[in-house]
């Protein structure tokens, strides 16, 4: 859903509704696995391989995977907190790190991250408004209008800071940590916020009170949103699209109701397969998917997901799939749903894996 | 922000579920939880009265230190006016103790805060900066780690020649690979928290981020060790002036006293252990100590 | 309903207090159940309910300050009053527990098949050799592909799913009567997930094993539970079966759950949410627990513990609201 009509004009906007905020190319990043005597590289893991998408201004782009999926190396990779082998970030039209573009700090102004673990991602020696204080106040605030900023940005995520500015991490429950996070997570005014399973360790009474914090923000602030996350329920909730990924690819990516009502990829399929019903009379009775995901360490050639696709034929094997329409484009089809799968009849087979 | 609004009920976070009492911070309640502790204070108050009795040794001690006399030597405990008797000179053994805990202490703590700060800066920075800079430092400490560590003193001192500021640089050439380890570990592990990785996200200088998130971290792991290395330096730094390299005589001091009194160990036992328990008892203070500081800063954080 | 003879497991009035120097907590007060073979109840909770506790209670793995009173009779004799000695040979061949992390419950220097058949040889006095080929059943029995190559792997080679279904092997390994799950799928994926709760459901009807599921996942519990119990700090709040427990929503915290419950349904609009975090365990109010969070509070909730509302054998809702349905029906 492009809901160019909804996003409010940023006097930061450089390149207009049509430019997308981020743009990701290629983006690659492989980590050596060492050993031996010698301490010498004996493989490699592909965390990342080939990455690309963009981000719409104003949109919520959710990325969905299971472990190992390299979702989370996504997230640090555009947060440039480790190097990309190859690949490059496009911030508003902007080329990141380039000449003619803009630095990295300059893209750490204008995107930010809030982390899964609520209680590690704060430094427990300090109280949280100081946590929050601390980026506006090493990009030159005045001590006192950092603390004034933190405790407005406090209130804004519903913690009266007057009586929880002077708190410590550890004094905090887990939710109010996590609100917290977000609030640091704004402190310098960022327009794009990754979300890295910012609400997955959560309980889910307190859950839906952060993502109804989440979304209110976003419309208040004018944000957009990565939101990255295992759960799908709550990547359909929150997503205008979604962005599947499997060992280190995107697999299929697209407007979430396409995605979730027409899943093209076998695996995008049986992941909504595998998810539990929430209805105790339409209870799962057949396996969706068999065996656990492949080690990330060697790969499968070709298609990853061959190895667990009861499609697989010879191609899969041999040519690495790439993002293409689906090749029974419906007329009311969206334009925009791509699939990485060779085989036209495994696109097709929706309702075959459905829940009996 | 203008734009924004101030505390908005409707999105309030749960009411709390703790009490709405300010906190203590976390040094108070290191604080709160030393004053609990009896063995860490009574410790405390010994090494703090044997400091007083160094710096004010004039005061506790009228015999001069250094004046002996034939008449006079190896009178026992109780003798009067030598309380705690003579030396093999006649020297007072109160005054050289009293005298001797200063350049005893003083060989004992400074080796200890030299390598504290050399050795901490080497490891926070091998610990943040990871990679080759890391392999470097850590690499040549290992050179060091081939040597036990009293060889290595006796080595150096043998080295540079006998004086109280030899055996100093000698010992504190010993201490700063073990400090450089321990703040290269405390560091290594903070530095993948969450928390530093947030801190470099928001884009600010890696000056910045050890100043206000690392060392807030790990100072606390770093001066608990250099607290425990202190009774092991007192004990070298002992051995160093026993073996004759360190304090030269007739200067009192805790080690070279042990030495001399040595050969008087059947006429008069009892004074002749007196350096010796005095060694013990301050280093063993210290290693009290130490371990009372790393119960107290221990706090389980979370909740 | 199946006659009272048929309960393999009744757990009676089980309490567990904390007790500490800094004072007292009750984690689990007061909680009944009964299970009959082939029965899967699911404890639903938040963290900090109790529900790992009351397990973990049940198997007597809690610390020496825990104070556990009340009754767990399994197959009539009470488990909570035997000596440890005894506790240690009920443990593993009557009743047996997977935990979430199976790193946690095997062992990393010993290969699976060792670790299989020391427990059948311990338990049986068997041989090795023939615990060895008992060992090779159970794997094939949880459905690990290759079984007989798998018996020589170590736990750290093995992936996550396969990790969870070789403990599970080893929980099998003396036939227990009942077997109680902390939260064995959280850690997984989704796609595993399912593998796993498939195979205890498959399991627990094809061996006639009682199963008690702790889990904080109400897709979990709709997916695996004959009855759900939630349980809200300390106490059950609601018992049911499956179905009832969804549906009817007949406490206000289970309601509360449910409506929050996050689903593509929602979008675009605001979730509803339970006002409020759950009570530490510590200083919980005076009266019902959950009534700082409840939208139908009335003046009774916050002086004295709700009254215990029947809707018939094993259905119960703990809340001053509940009218039981005989008056209407």
């Amino acid at each position: 859903m492009f809901a160019a009509s909804q996003v409010k004009q940023d006097p930061r906007d450089r390149g207009g509704l049509a430019q997308p905020l981020l743009i990701v190319e290629g983006l690659k990043k492989y980590f050596p696995v060492r050993g031996g005597v010698l301490n010498r590289q004996v493989a490699t893991v592909q965390a990342v391989d080939d990455v690309s998408f963009s981000v719409r201004k104003g949109e919520v782009l959710g990325i969905v995977g299971e472990s190992g999926c390299g979702k989370s190396t996504t997230a640090r990779l555009l947060m440039q907190l480790i190097t990309p082998d190859s690949g490059g970030l496009v911030f508003d039209g902007d080329p990141v790190g380039g000449p003619r573009g803009i630095s990295i700090s300059e893209l750490r102004r204008q995107m930010q991250m809030v982390f899964q673990d609520s209680f590690s991602s704060l430094n427990p020696r300090m109280p949280i408004v100081d946590s929050i204080a601390y980026a506006p106040r090493m990009h030159g605030l005045s001590a006192a209008a950092a603390r004034e900023r933190a405790e407005t940005l406090l209130a804004q995520v519903g913690l009266n800071p007057r009586q929880y500015s002077r708190r410590y991490p550890h004094e905090l429950s887990g939710g109010q940590r996590q609100r917290v996070n977000i609030a640091r997570a704004l402190a310098l005014e960022p327009r794009l916020v990754i979300l890295d399973e910012a609400v997955s360790a959560l309980d889910k009474s307190v859950e839906a009170q952060v993502l109804n914090l989440l979304r209110e923000l976003k419309a208040r602030l004018n944000l957009t949103y990565l939101f990255i996350s295992h759960d799908l329920n709550v990547v359909e909730y929150i997503s205008d699209r979604v962005l599947v990924m499997y060992l280190g690819r995107v697999v299929e990516t697209g407007p979430v109701e396409a995605i979730y009502s027409r899943p093209r990829h076998p695996y995008t399929r049986a992941l909504l397969a595998s998810k539990p019903t929430l209805d105790p009379d339409r209870r799962t009775r057949h396996l969706p998917l068999t065996g656990d995901p492949p080690n990330p360490i060697n790969p499968p050639s070709g298609c990853r997901f061959r190895t667990r696709c009861s499609f697989a034929q010879a191609i899969c094997s041999e040519v690495i799939p790439s993002l293409l329409a689906p090749v029974d484009l419906g007329a009311d089809a969206p334009t925009d749903h791509l699939v990485a799968c060779h085989l036209p009849e495994a696109q097709a087979a929706f309702g075959e894996h459905d829940v009996a | 922000m203008a734009k924004l609004s101030a505390f908005d009920p409707a999105l309030a976070a749960p009411a709390d579920v703790l009490p709405a009492q300010p906190s203590p911070g976390y040094w108070k309640a290191v604080g709160q939880r030393l004053l609990r502790d009896k063995v860490t204070l009574a410790v405390t108050a010994i090494l703090l009265s044997i400091i007083i009795i160094a710096i004010f040794a004039p005061v506790f001690a009228i015999q001069d230190p250094l004046a002996g006399s034939v008449m006079r030597r190896l009178k026992p405990i109780g003798t009067e006016g030598h309380w705690l008797g003579t030396d093999e000179t006649g020297r007072d053994i109160w005054a050289r103790l009293c005298y001797g805990a200063r350049l005893s202490l003083i060989a004992g703590m400074t080796p200890v805060m030299i390598s504290l700060v050399i050795g901490g800066f080497l490891g926070v920075t091998a610990g943040y900066m990871g990679g080759l800079v890391n392999t470097m430092i850590m690499r040549t400490m290992d050179v060091f780690y081939a040597f036990p560590s009293i060889l290595l003193a006796i080595a150096i001192c043998g080295l540079l020649g006998n004086g109280l500021s030899n055996a100093i640089l000698a010992l504190s050439i010993v201490f700063i690979p073990p400090m450089v380890r321990i703040s290269e570990t405390v560091t290594t592990q903070a530095r993948h928290l969450d928390f530093v990785e947030a801190a470099r996200a928001s884009g600010t200088t890696t000056m910045q981020i050890i100043r206000y998130h690392v060392l807030s971290n790990v100072l606390g792991a770093i001066l608990v060790y250099a607290t425990s290395l202190i009774s092991l330096s007192i004990i070298l730094s002992a051995g160093l002036s026993f073996l004759g390299l360190g304090v030269t005589p007739p200067q009192p001091e805790w080690g070279l006293m042990l030495n001399s009194l040595r050969q008087a160990i059947y006429v008069q036992p009892l004074v002749a252990a007196l350096p010796g328990a005095c060694i013990f008892v301050t280093s063993m203070c210290f290693n009290l100590m130490s371990d009372g500081f790393r119960g107290a800063m221990d706090v389980k954080l979370n909740k | 309903m199946l006659p009272e003879t048929d309960k393999i497991i009744e757990v009676e009035d089980l309490t567990v207090e904390f007790r500490k120097r800094e004072g007292s907590l009750f984690a689990v007060n007061g909680v009944n159940f009964s299970l009959a073979r082939g029965e899967v109840l699911t404890i639903l909770g938040e963290s900090g309910s109790g529900k790992s506790v009351t397990l973990k209670a049940m198997m007597g793995l809690l610390p020496g300050y825990a104070h556990v009173t009340g009754q767990a009779r399994l197959n009539g004799k009470n488990i909570l009053a035997l000596p440890p000695a005894e506790l240690t040979k009920v443990r593993g061949s009557e009743v047996s527990m997977i935990f979430q992390e199976p790193m946690a419950a095997l062992d990393p220097v010993y290969t699976i098949g060792e670790q299989i058949a020391e427990a059948i040889v311990q338990h049986e006095g068997i041989s090795k050799s023939a615990a060895m080929k008992r060992a090779l059943e159970l794997l094939e029995r949880v459905s690990i592909p290759s079984a007989a190559r798998r018996l020589k792997n170590y736990p750290h080679e093995m992936s996550g799913g396969m990790r969870q279904r070789a403990m599970i092997a080893l929980a099998l390994a003396c036939s227990p009567t009942v077997l109680l799950a902390d939260e064995p799928t959280t850690a997984l994926d989704v796609t595993v997930q399912i593998q796993i709760l498939l195979l205890l459901r498959q399991l627990s009807e094809e061996l006639g094993m009682a199963v008690v599921f702790v889990t904080h996942d109400i897709g979990v519990a709709a997916e695996i539970s004959d009855r759900i119990a939630v349980m809200y700090a300390g106490r059950f709040v609601e018992t049911g079966t499956v179905r009832e427990v969804m549906r009817e929503r007949r406490h206000p915290y289970t309601a509360g759950l449910l409506a929050s419950t996050v689903h593509g349904g929602l979008r675009g609009q605001d979730l509803e949410t339970i006002p409020g975090a759950p009570p530490s365990l510590a200083a919980l109010p005076p009266g019902c627990a959950f009534a700082p969070r409840c939208r139908s509070v009335q003046e009774t909730c916050r002086s004295g513990q709700p009254p215990v509302v029947d809707f018939g054998p094993g259905t119960m809702v703990r809340c001053v609201r509940a009218v039981p349905q005989m008056a209407f029906a």
